[in-house]
């Protein structure tokens, strides 16, 4: 077992090489602290022109009259565009799962086509100025009427109408064993509560924000966007060009969190305005435009029911959710999806509904399902704990599966005991009191929670070229993207110890889609989708290396078979000796080699993605496979003022594979950083009676501050799964999951107070 | 106005905030916009040494004094960033390290903060939760406070014992 | 942002003249509340007067023990002074409680006591809201009212004073110097701000012209032992959902001086003189706390999301006597 640390200086985790597993700097770490990594916002253009949106302030009805009189009068305004002048988009094409680039549309509203409005806060006009300041004065001053049409925008009131989801590949929506409602009623002892969360927002501190550059038919776009190919796409056929003409650029993302996969209405607008002013444009958003135009997490409210034997065994497991989608747009919210996969249960339900409202429409945010699932799902089992008298991690070990617990899948790579027994110890578990209210300090009344993390691991098809040149220098060039994960530190890594060449003489070129398309930056996947081709990639290229030098007389590997060869000390080396791949290219007289995976066009690119859905279809068929963990913490709650502070974290993660210890820990520090706010201060507030959101701003919607974070230990198990390529299960998402219900639980053992609904705040701890 | 060192001569509308000034007219694109309210830190600009939200200034406010932004920054703390990964996306880093020396200059000043035990000690010393409470006002999304607090503790010793 | 002009005022004579002769001026401080308001439509002044270059930046101890502070000391040089540190410690914990280091190194006395409410509704131009449209309703009322008024509202609007320093500052008895071409005049600060009433946009005694100069701190030894307890969500750089100031002295288990305000509850800074009458000459026990504070809050009423409050204040003024009473300064 090894640890990836909480200090730098932790041993690598026992690969082949020397990188991989190491906690390697970040290699963009120098030009992100001196201000030289440019953004997307942050790119001169000679003539740029700036816009600014109008939101509409209705939730749904028609515009009537638009007044854009003062705003064309303002010194600088270049155009106003809206529904009654604005040139046509193409409209959005039907999902289909061989083009996955039908999903990223944040909503199926083919923005300014028409007077309809349907929700509060979509764009309903376009300012283009000569600045940025005289367009959000000029936008300030278009007057907007309208018609309103009746509208349901309360989650509350609404949620009793909430429909079965519908079943897709990727999310069922539906899963039983056994009848679950029976079990319940007969059991010994039983827990059945409803749970609740908030809107939630990403709230990446990089603005959403667009630069669009036409050329003739040819469009260039700066876009902070977690899905670079299939945004390019999606321009391509709203704009009505070939693909090949349009480039997405995006070498660094200033944070995501699922908020810039879809493709919101202000990247489309700005691209439209580009059009009409025939200049390149540029839109920031602001703060509150972000909430008006971008989906948030959707709100739910879950019921988790568990009934048990007297000994803790789980006869039944129920766990269904009500989560919202808007009318036009967004996708369901798995909340239940861990729960099937959670405990032996004899009997299990798991269901969700939804219900369509006329807001904007949510979206992915980190962990989707997960995050909001594990609060409902964790808090129960610790409540059930609480009734039974039996320690919160020995009922789970009690009822931990060796299989799927409903069809009997092999779990890939299941490691819950070896992460709680780690964590366990690194908290210094043993000898909590069971007890409630049993610990005081001062004013302060302490208590300590845990709650099992969860997340799906998945792979997309990635493309890759490798290059070795004739001065040793690796170039590795993949459109992946870089949001803060160390995405592309992760890949020189991997590259470095599959050549075997030190990691300086490794470039990772990335964000562009003039680069091979990588797979979206999504649900934990992009490290283990791209190390799959990257591997790939590299071993081809080690054969055209050998080929050259095995047929030389003059090589030390001559006749060497590649079985018997290693790449290390920048080349090959087999048992008679070895050289570097410099040498080889220059004997050769080449100055490159090259190698690529993926990368196809035209049919091979279908069949490609067709191999690769079956391949997708028929793994899920075989193994459950995903991230996991074990997250320990103590909260303080004042005694009289029920202030809640979390003062110490251990979180214990089995990700598979670690590739470098310190972005890894970093990863899932974020996680749990962001699992702190979802706990106790972060809702997205939308005014009942109007669908408009109350909160769209960064003083009112709390995201935790220095002062909320207290030192978080990570620990990894650093096993790699044998399943996934690099043995990597993903750590982007599994450290927010569990976090809230760990506070929860560590409230309730503090106070006695069991708080379910989200977020946990002092009103509800008077 | 005098900038990272240079004097800069700028016309502009007095609306224009020193941010807006620093990013678009001057084209030092390593302040960053955040919020544009004064509620995530992004864009702390150091002014005669002090930290200040460059997004509520206005430009001509600041006509005459010493701008520092993070092009101008050459500071153990960048290098320390990078070693104990305080950073992810690195969007709100240069707000972060602009913050933090203007921080360490308040703490050797002698400044209180909220989480200062006993208000008239001369020189509070600087414990984790006195970096936390002082640089609470630069968000994080990625979440790498732990780092950025790591770093700033480390550099501060390393001044104390130089 | 509406265009506007700009002055740098070189002396208070002119900044006071500027802004009375000019249609729609207003004076610029350290601009972190009036900015944000002015880029969100909120504020729309034609001429702005900064003030900042006026030499109100003295902190001055006054003949007889009190301080006299300039209206353009910033927030973060006041809280760090070490006259205020010692004479009025609640003062200082106020200050740094407030806001984050980089706005408090910018705003300014003056301007922290003029600063406006953070309600939502306020802030939103597609709402309504009587403050910034006299007459036009308040959402507030019936919408998401959280961080509402307990005390003194109306039903015309339920918006909260957001200062921290003020609040401090009502419980220390202070005075406030403002000039105009009219001369000078001293308001004290708990007569500077109103209670919204009918007219929730009148927010202060200060006509449109009228310039704060300074802020004095009369001699109060009760102040040494002083303490700000400010609650909220997020453990720093948030505004309060309540606070208290106080300031309590203790001879032979009875109180013999007190003073105490409250933060976050109405939109004034609040001065709980019905509690301070309850304390002052009874024994300072945890059961005269608690009846001072409900004395205080007999009035509070409360809607759906912020009744809450009334509870957390009073919990927050027993906890912080307490504290005072029992860290031994108070003795």
């Amino acid at each position: 077992m090894t640890t990836a640390p909480a200090r730098p200086d932790a041993p690598p985790t026992g690969t082949s090489g020397p990188y991989v597993g190491a906690p390697v700097d970040r290699v963009d770490g120098v030009v992100k602290t001196t201000g030289a990594a440019r953004f997307a916002a942050e790119h001169p253009y000679p003539g740029l022109a700036h816009a600014a949106l109008v939101h509409a302030t209705i939730p749904r009805g028609r515009v009537t009259w638009i007044d854009s009189a003062a705003a064309l009068a303002v010194d600088g305004v270049l155009a106003v565009i809206t529904h009654e002048n604005a040139p046509a988009m193409r409209p959005v094409k039907t999902q289909s799962v061989l083009d996955l680039s039908t999903l990223v549309p944040g909503s199926t509203v083919n923005h300014l086509a028409s007077d309809e409005v349907h929700w509060d806060g979509q764009p309903v006009a376009v300012v283009v100025a000569e600045s940025r300041q005289i367009a959000l004065h000029a936008a300030s001053l278009v007057r907007a009427t309208y018609r309103e049409l009746p509208s349901t925008v309360d989650f509350a009131t609404e949620k009793r109408n909430a429909l079965p989801q519908k079943k897709s590949v990727v999310d069922p929506g539906r899963a039983a064993k056994g009848d679950a409602e029976a079990a319940l009623s007969t059991a010994a002892v039983a827990v059945d509560h409803l749970y609740t969360t908030p809107v939630h927002h990403h709230n990446a501190l990089e603005l959403h924000t667009t630069t669009a550059v036409w050329d003739g038919d040819r469009l260039t776009v700066h876009e902070p966007t977690q899905g670079i190919d299939w945004t390019r796409k999606h321009l391509a056929h709203r704009f009505g060009v070939p693909v090949e003409n349009v480039r997405v650029i995006a070498p660094f993302v200033g944070g995501a969190f699922g908020g810039k996969w879809h493709v919101w209405a202000g990247t489309l607008l700005t691209v439209l305005a580009a059009r009409v002013v025939g200049r390149p444009v540029r839109l920031v958003l602001t703060r509150e435009g972000v909430y008006r135009t971008v989906g948030g997490r959707s709100p739910s409210e879950q019921r988790v029911a568990l009934g048990a034997d007297a000994d803790g065994t789980l006869t039944a497991l129920i766990h269904t959710s009500v989560t919202q989608v808007g009318r036009v747009g967004g996708g369901p919210e798995p909340a239940t999806g861990l729960s099937r996969y959670a405990y032996a249960a004899e009997n299990v339900l798991v269901e969700q509904k939804q219900i369509a409202l006329d807001l904007v429409p949510n979206t992915y945010m980190r962990a989707p399902g997960e995050a909001i699932g594990s609060f409902a799902l964790e808090s129960a089992i610790d409540e059930l704990a609480h009734e039974l008298g039996v320690d919160p991690i020995e009922l789970r070990m009690r009822n931990e599966p060796e299989r799927d617990p409903i069809d009997g899948r092999r779990f890939s790579h299941r490691k819950l005991r070896e992460v709680y027994a780690l964590g366990a110890e690194r908290f210094g578990w043993a000898g909590r009191s069971l007890r409630p209210r049993s610990t005081r300090d001062g004013r302060w009344l302490v208590g300590t929670g845990v709650a099992t993390a969860f997340h799906p691991a998945n792979l997309f098809p990635a493309n890759v070229t490798v290059r070795i040149s004739a001065d040793g220098g690796v170039l590795v060039r993949c459109g992946l993207h870089e949001m803060g994960m160390g995405a592309a530190t992760a890949q020189a890594q991997i590259a470095a110890d599959a050549l075997g060449v030190p990691i300086e003489s490794v470039r990772v070129e990335h964000g562009d889609s003039t680069l091979p398309a990588a797979p979206a930056a999504s649900g934990s996947t992009q490290t283990a989708s791209i190390a799959s081709s990257l591997l790939a990639a590299c071993e081809k290229l080690k054969r055209s290396a050998l080929a050259l030098a095995r047929g030389s007389a003059d090589s030390p590997l001559r006749g060497a078979k590649p079985a018997e060869v290693q790449a290390r000390d920048g080349g090959l080396h087999a048992a008679r000796g070895g050289e570097t791949y410099a040498a080889i290219l220059a004997r050769a007289g080449r100055s490159s080699l090259d190698a690529a995976v993926g990368a196809e066009r035209g049919f091979a690119a279908v069949a490609g993605q067709v191999r690769f859905m079956s391949k997708f279809l028929l793994d899920r068929r075989r193994w459950v496979r995903a991230a996991s963990g074990a997250q320990f913490c103590e909260v303080r709650v004042d005694a009289h003022t029920g202030e809640v502070r979390v003062t110490r974290w251990v979180g214990a993660f089995d990700v598979g594979t670690v590739i470098n210890a310190k972005t890894v820990a970093s990863q899932l520090r974020g996680g749990i950083v962001m699992g702190i706010g979802m706990a106790l201060s972060e809702a997205t507030v939308v005014d009942p009676r109007t669908g408009r959101i109350v909160n769209p701003g960064l003083a009112e919607y709390h995201v935790p501050v220095h002062a909320d974070v207290p030192p978080i230990e990570i620990h990894c198990l650093g096993d790699p799964d044998p399943t996934m390529p690099a043995g990597v299960l993903g750590a982007g998402e599994v450290g927010i999951t569990g976090v809230a219900a760990a506070i929860a639980n560590a409230v309730h053992h503090a106070t006695g107070r069991r708080v379910r609904d989200l977020p946990v705040t002092l009103d509800d701890l008077l | 106005m005098r900038i990272n060192g240079a004097t800069t001569v700028l016309e502009l509308e007095p609306r224009v905030s020193l941010l807006d000034a620093l990013r678009d007219e001057l084209g030092l694109t390593g302040t960053k916009k955040g919020c544009d309210q004064g509620a995530c830190g992004a864009c702390t600009v150091l002014v005669d040494g002090e930290r200040i939200n460059s997004c509520l200034a206005l430009a001509v406010q600041y006509s005459g004094r010493e701008i520092t932004t993070v092009e101008g920054v050459d500071h153990p703390l960048q290098a320390a960033f990078v070693a104990n990964d305080g950073l992810q996306c690195g969007y709100c880093t240069p707000g972060q390290i602009c913050s933090a020396i203007g921080m360490l200059a308040e703490h050797a000043a002698g400044a209180p903060s909220a989480v200062t035990e006993h208000l008239c000690e001369p020189d509070p010393e600087l414990t984790d939760a006195e970096i936390r409470e002082r640089m609470s006002g630069n968000l994080c999304r990625c979440g790498a406070y732990n780092g950025i607090v790591d770093s700033v503790r480390e550099v501060a010793v390393a001044e104390q014992l130089r | 942002m509406r265009p506007f002009g700009y002055v740098s005022a070189p002396d208070v004579a002119t900044a006071v003249r500027v802004v009375s002769t000019e249609p729609n001026a207003k004076f610029l401080g350290g601009g972190t509340n009036l900015v944000d308001l002015m880029r969100e439509g909120v504020e729309r002044p034609d001429t702005l007067v900064d003030v900042t270059g006026l030499p109100l930046t003295a902190i001055e101890e006054l003949p007889g023990g009190g301080v006299r502070i300039g209206a353009l000391v910033r927030n973060a040089r006041l809280a760090a002074d070490p006259l205020i540190r010692s004479r009025y410690p609640v003062l200082s914990r106020a200050l740094l409680s407030g806001a984050s280091a980089q706005l408090r190194n910018v705003a300014t006395v003056g301007g922290n006591l003029v600063q406006r409410t953070r309600c939502p509704y306020f802030y939103d131009h597609a709402s309504a809201c009587n403050k910034r449209e006299p007459g036009a309703g308040c959402d507030a009322i019936g919408g998401v009212n959280r961080n509402h008024a307990v005390l003194g509202a109306s039903e015309h609007c339920i918006a909260t004073h957001p200062s921290d320093m003020a609040v401090a500052l009502a419980a220390l008895d202070a005075v406030v110097e403002l000039e105009s071409v009219r001369g000078t005049r001293r308001v004290p600060l708990l007569d500077l701000h109103r209670l919204p009433g009918e007219t929730p946009h009148v927010e202060t005694v200060l006509t449109a012209d009228e310039l704060i100069t300074a802020v004095e701190l009369p001699h109060l030894p009760v102040a040494a032992a002083s303490h700000y307890r400010k609650v909220r969500d997020r453990a720093s750089y948030a505004f309060a959902l309540v606070s208290v100031a106080a300031a309590l002295h203790v001879r032979e288990g009875v109180v013999t001086d007190v003073r105490l305000a409250l933060g976050g509850v109405a939109a004034k800074p609040w001065r709980a003189h019905q509690a301070e009458r309850v304390l002052l000459g009874a024994e300072a026990t945890e059961e005269v706390f608690l009846r001072a504070a409900d004395a205080e809050l007999a009035a509070a009423t409360g809607l759906p999301d912020n009744t809450f409050k009334i509870e957390l204040a009073r919990r927050t003024i027993v906890a912080t006597l307490q504290e005072l009473l029992t860290d031994g300064s108070a003795a």
